[in-house]
């Protein structure tokens, strides 16, 4: 707390134009604290309510189990679901899957996104710049369940795939991969442009001025920039990615991965205590990743 | 730097403390559950409340050409509220709050209702309409128990093969299309199959008639080594699998484009595909099928308007619109007589007997066997689940 409270005026004070300050006004002005929590309370009554309880909701679910006729809960502590999570070799392999298709998705994601940024953020006119953020944004107005079946006639037998000569690859894991970066390409571009945007063209003069070669201004000059630009984007389509279990069923072929695990589990099988184990796993996943990218220090700049 | 870490950590414990309590106030509470049948009906509450299939309750708010509620809302006086479900599974949770008077179950929900005390006998003396349903629907085992009878019958229809006669130089007559790995091997990436744990007993079905020392009596009632057997024909199956469905426009399109050219279907997909060359079979090894029960539940506050919408739904008119609208044969020859598509029983088979009894109606695995084995432990919808995750991979 550095000064805030003022101390008691020593000059007399100019003539006092609007109300007196009310007491409880004054009351707020001198308890900074109360100040605060009352500004806080509600979003953090919200945060604590939809994030923590919820996870915390999440990870006692996952030390019960159920009763398999009744379906009833019993909640008795048990390590079980996690056993069954480890010893199975099921869960490895779809846990690998699906990182495997994240990490596709972005990696895809990232390369299309960088060139298409730097184009609207630093060679287009302002106009077209517009219409391009336009562009961008406009499939995000379309449903979800929209894109994703399209991209099933597409890539259907006989589909706008196989006409334009390039051929299907058929439902499938590739077809995951290809529907995921189309879906997720419009959160991966804007954060990227964002910062793209936020470099200054005078450093770019600057450094051209002091005879930078182009690879010299991009790797000491735009990448430091633009890295918390990448990392967010990348967070956007892994983390989206990750937790996707429609877009696998609809196009995905015979495939599964975690959501499916866990729709299932939650949905037919009725077992919510294994669902809620499963759940975890893209948590920790996320948890790993956030905090490698901490250490980095990619993420102050964000 | 401590302080607040700690800090931080009491306030984790006390969050979930609080979650825990939360939770388990969410708890059961075993009220007033009447699970022993009315002696006769009282007065009309006026009003009634349906947990349903899809297309089984429709007042004309989804097609104002289909409207079968508002009828009965006229001539009982009871209005009606009407909630729809996806898999049997979430009509047990929701089945389970009390909410609903009437619901109705397929076979693999009918036996857990009962189980879990949920349902209340039906006095089908009390139900006029009762009479006039196939005598082969009656009393059968996912609707009673111990001699007690807990809904009456709505509707069936079973899972046929569908194939492209394309792709078949002679029309398939066995299971052994899609679980025979020389047949499997001309149509690669190309079949299909149901989504769902409930599609093992598909394959057990097809074991029980090609691999007899196996001894599987019931395809619903399996022991571990016959789970694992049918598990082992599911994952060979897997590798030619194109896709699953549970979707069933998914499945339509994908016969219409040709990405899949056989496997399971419902008689309803085939009606909705328009390629020429799609057609079902019923396989020589018979079939798995569904066979809707209306019941009553034992939390029931208007069992009385629950009684009449019973009674409303197994009326010739009623029981012919619905089953109509969803693709199902009805339960009573009066109902055949009052389809719009005068050949829709046909298409159905319904009351064709002899068909009814190559269809295993879906049943809810157990871990007491359902074909009266005491000597082994059964293998239960939980365990058949884990599999399914197995087989998927």
């Amino acid at each position: 707390m550095t000064s805030t409270v003022p101390d008691t005026d020593q000059a007399p004070a100019p003539a006092l134009r609007g109300p007196v300050a009310r007491p409880g006004s004054r009351l707020l002005h001198r308890m900074v604290w109360l100040r605060l929590s009352l500004l806080l309370s509600a979003p953090l009554a919200w945060m604590v309510l939809v994030y923590v309880v919820a996870l915390a909701a999440l990870l006692i679910t996952s030390l019960w189990s159920v009763d398999s006729l009744s379906s009833e809960i019993d909640r008795t502590w048990t390590l079980d679901n996690f056993r069954t999570l480890i010893e199975n070799e099921v869960y490895r392999n779809v846990t690998v899957r699906t990182i495997g298709v994240a990490l596709a998705v972005t990696v895809i994601d990232v390369a299309i996104a960088l060139p298409i940024a730097f184009y609207m953020a630093k060679v287009a006119t302002p106009r077209a710049r517009r219409m391009l953020v336009v562009a961008v944004l406009t499939p995000l107005w379309a449903s979800y369940l929209v894109k994703v079946f399209s991209w099933r006639v597409v890539l259907s037998e006989g589909g706008l795939a196989e006409w334009t000569g390039l051929g299907s690859p058929g439902y499938g894991l590739t077809a995951v991969v290809i529907t995921q970066s189309y879906l997720w390409l419009p959160y991966v571009i804007l954060p990227i442009f964002a910062a793209l945007e936020r470099v200054p063209d005078s450093l770019l003069e600057a450094a051209g001025d002091l005879g930078a070669p182009g690879s010299m201004v991009l790797r000491s000059i735009v990448m430091p920039l633009l890295v918390p630009g990448i990392v967010a984007g990348a967070i956007f389509s892994f983390s989206l990615t990750m937790g996707d279990y429609i877009t696998v069923n609809i196009v995905g072929g015979a495939n599964q991965m975690l959501g499916n695990l866990v729709f299932v589990n939650a949905g037919a099988a009725n077992n919510l205590p294994l669902a809620a184990a499963i759940a975890m796993i893209p948590i920790v996943v996320m948890l790993v990743l956030l905090t490698a990218i901490r250490r980095t220090g990619a993420l102050e700049n964000i | 730097m401590k302080t607040p870490f700690r800090r931080g950590r009491v306030a984790v414990a006390c969050l979930s403390l609080l979650s825990v309590s939360a939770l388990a106030a969410c708890g059961s509470s075993d009220d007033d559950k009447k699970t022993d049948a009315v002696e006769e009906l009282g007065k009309s509450e006026g009003q009634v409340s349906i947990l349903a299939w899809p297309g089984y309750v429709e007042d004309g708010s989804n097609d104002p050409a289909v409207d079968w509620v508002s009828a009965f809302e006229k001539d009982s006086g009871c209005e009606v509220t009407s909630k729809v479900y996806g898999t049997s599974d979430e009509a047990l949770n929701l089945a389970k709050s009390g909410e609903y008077d009437v619901i109705a179950a397929s076979g693999d929900l009918s036996l857990r209702l009962i189980a879990s005390d949920e349902a209340q006998a039906i006095n089908t003396d009390l139900v006029p309409n009762y009479e006039n349903v196939f005598d082969f629907l009656k009393d059968t085992e996912w609707n009673s128990l111990d001699g007690k009878n807990y809904g009456v019958p709505h509707g069936y229809g079973a899972n046929l093969l569908m194939y492209n006669k394309k792709n078949f130089d002679t029309a398939p007559t066995s299971w052994g299309a899609v679980f025979d790995k020389a047949e499997l091997e001309k149509n690669k990436g190309k079949v299909t199959a149901y989504d769902s744990p409930i599609y093992i007993a598909d394959a057990a079905l097809y074991l029980m008639k090609t691999q007899p020392d196996l001894g599987i009596e019931n395809p619903y009632a399996l022991d571990e080594d016959q789970l694992a057997a049918a598990s082992a024909l599911l994952k060979e199956q897997r590798q030619y699998v194109g896709e699953y469905w549970s979707d069933y426009l998914k499945e339509i399109q994908a016969f219409e484009t040709g990405d899949s050219v056989v496997g399971t279907t419902w008689q309803v997909i085939k009606n909705n595909v328009t390629n020429k060359d799609v057609d079902v079979t019923l396989p020589t090894e018979g079939a798995t099928a569904w066979n809707d029960t209306w019941m009553l539940s034992s939390q029931s506050e208007n069992p009385n308007c629950a009684y009449k919408w019973m009674d409303y739904i197994l009326s010739p008119k009623a029981n012919a619109q619905a089953t109509e609208y969803f693709g199902e044969a009805p339960n009573s020859p009066e109902a055949c007589a009052q389809t719009t598509d005068p050949k829709h029983c046909d298409t159905f088979h319904a009351g064709d007997e002899e068909y009814a009894k190559q269809l295993w109606f879906w049943r809810t695995p157990i871990k007491e066997c359902l074909d009266g084995r005491t000597d082994v432990e059964c293998t239960d919808y939980a365990q058949w689940t884990q599999a399914w995750t197995e087989i998927k991979g």
